[in-house]
């Protein structure tokens, strides 16, 4: 979900009742007995719905990458396939806009944000998973506590801080916040840790191992579908974040790529010139990086996902 | 053991202190700092360039007579009270229809999901692009059946409709977890309601329903939370620097409102008061959600 928690941003929430270990296993396959529906005319009505459904999920990309293809001209005639093909619009969008620096620029944004928030969140949520210590509760319960806070209540002195290193117009405040942790983010992964054998760690350290090394060897390998599932959401969430753009990034060449489409809406969209064929072509090049990484991590995105609200 | 134990522990205390550290380094900078950093600027006037100058109350005095403030609460809860209903009515009936989608429900769980993953932005260029009165693809597809679909875009009663509509089309996350909590209704007890005579929607209201309550809560809550401060869709089809073609108060959101307060007019101090306000707001509606879920939430057995 990208109602994530991430510090700064207004439109994201975290949720205390998220899952347990069984966040990244495989889900238990539907019971088809259970779900037929009785009869053949209940089975047509559910299979038109689906179909229709799905049309109306699915079209609003075609017509988007269709649009895309068509000249300036023909971008609103809502036919299917354009008159006229054009791959034109994919060329003029690189000379309109620096897209090549914007989408660097969201590349490294969105891998510092996910390697940083993967690898402190995975260091917090162990601390709070392996040892017993005084006052662990008490600052446990503070984790779950700050994912309620919304983003508009520190998002103001947060940017002064940025501002008062000098980082204002940089991309440095739209991940560095990450090497903190996320409390959306630890508290999974604890829940992860603690389904885990507490022998094997035992066994480990009676072996020699040091607390580094059952963390870094043993403990993190066999948290990896977890990992995972909180990379991808990072991801997801780092890509597609606009505000920080716009609170943080100043001139064109420093944009992501979210910000620049915003900036190309105000500009080619409604901002006059009307080159909707330049913001569509844009829109597309935007979601399509989302695309993908959703049919490479699928399985993944939709397990994690699904555990978010079970468990309660 | 019992010797080693209490030094092995006190030592472990200090490793505990050292994974946590990132942590704590961080909340303690960007959380519990900025949140208490916020409260003082509330009290003060501030631009950035000049020191903040203290005011008491006066921001809030300002607040309450300023009519915008009104205006971006009131057109919030509206959004809000239409789109948590209605995400939560479509992604049930969703979830619904893939648990009786027998062989092809991946195929069609995928297409429910596929649209969350849209960047926010695009989805309100998208919004702007479909919704449009005049060629938009909605008002073609409402033309089929003779009605003539309204100016989503421009019409001020009709825009914070169609951002709910708009805001129909990222419910897979929702559709998801439904998906997950109808998948554990035990088929028992959907048996023993078929026995005594009960029907498909009496079989949902009565068992379905009840025990997938903690999922729906879970749903209700989020979104009600996301609702509350929803900024991206809204700001990027209605506001910024190129829109002079749209009136856009019918979308001024409490987030955007507080948006432009900060950034673009600077004023840090009356913004800081206006997030404390929105901070307030969330607080109340989701302390209301928890005393009604008391009531309404089934939990069985083993949770508390």
């Amino acid at each position: 979900m990208s109602t994530l928690d991430r510090a700064g941003q207004v439109g994201d929430t975290g949720s205390p009742i998220v899952p347990d270990a069984t966040a990244a296993r495989p889900t238990p396959r539907p019971r088809p007995q259970a779900s037929r529906p009785r009869g053949r005319t209940g089975r047509v009505v559910v299979g038109a719905l689906l179909v229709l459904f799905t049309i109306a999920f699915v079209y609003p990309f075609v017509w988007l990458v269709s649009a895309s293809l068509k000249p300036r001209s023909d971008v609103f005639d809502n036919r299917l396939i354009p008159e006229t093909l054009t791959f034109d619009n994919y060329i003029e969008v690189w000379n309109a806009a620096p897209m090549a620096a914007w989408l660097l620029n969201t590349a490294f944004v969105t891998v510092m944000a996910t390697i940083t928030v993967t690898m402190s969140s995975a260091l917090v949520a162990w601390g709070f998973a392996r040892y017993r210590f005084r006052g662990r509760n008490l600052l446990f319960g503070l984790v779950l506590a700050s994912m309620m806070i919304p983003g508009a209540a520190t998002m103001i002195p947060t940017y002064l801080i940025w501002d008062s290193l000098g980082m204002v117009g940089t991309l440095t405040p739209l991940w560095a916040g990450n090497v903190f942790g996320t409390a959306f983010y630890i508290f999974l992964l604890r829940q992860f840790f603690l389904g885990l054998p507490t022998e094997l760690f035992d066994a480990a350290e009676m072996d020699g191992a040091g607390h580094w090394r059952v963390f870094w060897h043993i403990a993190l390998p066999l948290t990896r579908p977890a990992l995972v599932v909180v990379a991808l959401f990072e991801f997801q969430a780092a890509w597609t974040d606009l505000m920080r753009g716009l609170i943080y990034l100043r001139d064109r060449e420093d944009f992501t790529v979210p910000r620049g489409l915003k900036s190309m809406l105000d500009q080619f969209g409604f901002g006059g010139e009307w080159h909707w064929e330049l913001v569509v072509t844009a829109s597309v090049i935007t979601t399509v990086p989302m695309i993908v990484v959703f049919f490479l991590g699928q399985k993944q995105i939709i397990q994690g996902v699904a555990s978010t609200g079970t468990k309660g | 053991m019992s010797v080693a134990a209490p030094a092995r522990r006190r030592s472990s205390g200090r490793v505990a202190l050292l994974f946590i550290s990132p942590w704590l380094i961080g909340f303690a900078v960007f959380m519990a700092y900025p949140v208490l950093y916020t409260v003082y600027l509330s009290l003060t006037d501030y631009d950035v360039i000049n020191d903040p100058t203290f005011v008491g109350l006066d921001n809030y005095r300002e607040l309450m007579g300023d009519e915008k403030v009104v205006l971006a609460m009131r057109n919030t809860f509206v959004y809000t009270a239409m789109a948590v209903p209605a995400q939560l009515a479509i992604s049930l009936a969703l979830a619904l229809l893939l648990q009786r989608a027998g062989r092809a429900a991946g195929f069609f769980r995928t297409a429910f999901f596929l649209p969350k993953m849209t960047p926010p932005v695009a989805v309100g260029v998208l919004l702007l692009l479909l919704l449009n009165g005049q060629s938009g693809l909605v008002n073609e597809f409402l033309a089929w059946f003779g009605i003539d679909g309204p100016n989503w875009t421009t019409d001020a009663a009709w825009v914070k409709p169609g951002l709910v509509l708009m805001s129909l089309w990222t419910v897979g996350s929702s559709v998801i977890i439904l998906l997950a909590a109808l998948q554990e209704v035990p088929e028992e007890l959907l048996d023993a309601a078929r026995v005594d005579g009960a029907g498909w929607w009496k079989r949902l209201w009565h068992v379905v329903l009840p025990i997938i309550s903690p999922a729906i809560y879970f749903i209700v809550v989020v979104d009600t939370i996301a609702s509350l401060q929803s900024f991206t869709e809204a700001y990027t089809a209605f506001f910024g620097a190129g829109n002079t073609t749209y009136s856009n108060d019918a979308a001024l959101f409490y987030a955007i409102y507080l948006f432009q307060q900060a950034f673009e007019f600077l004023h840090m101090g009356y913004a800081s008061a206006l997030a404390m306000l929105l901070f307030l707001v969330v607080m109340l509606v989701t302390a209301l959600q928890v005393l009604l879920s008391r009531r309404l939430v089934h939990y069985t057995g083993d949770r508390a």
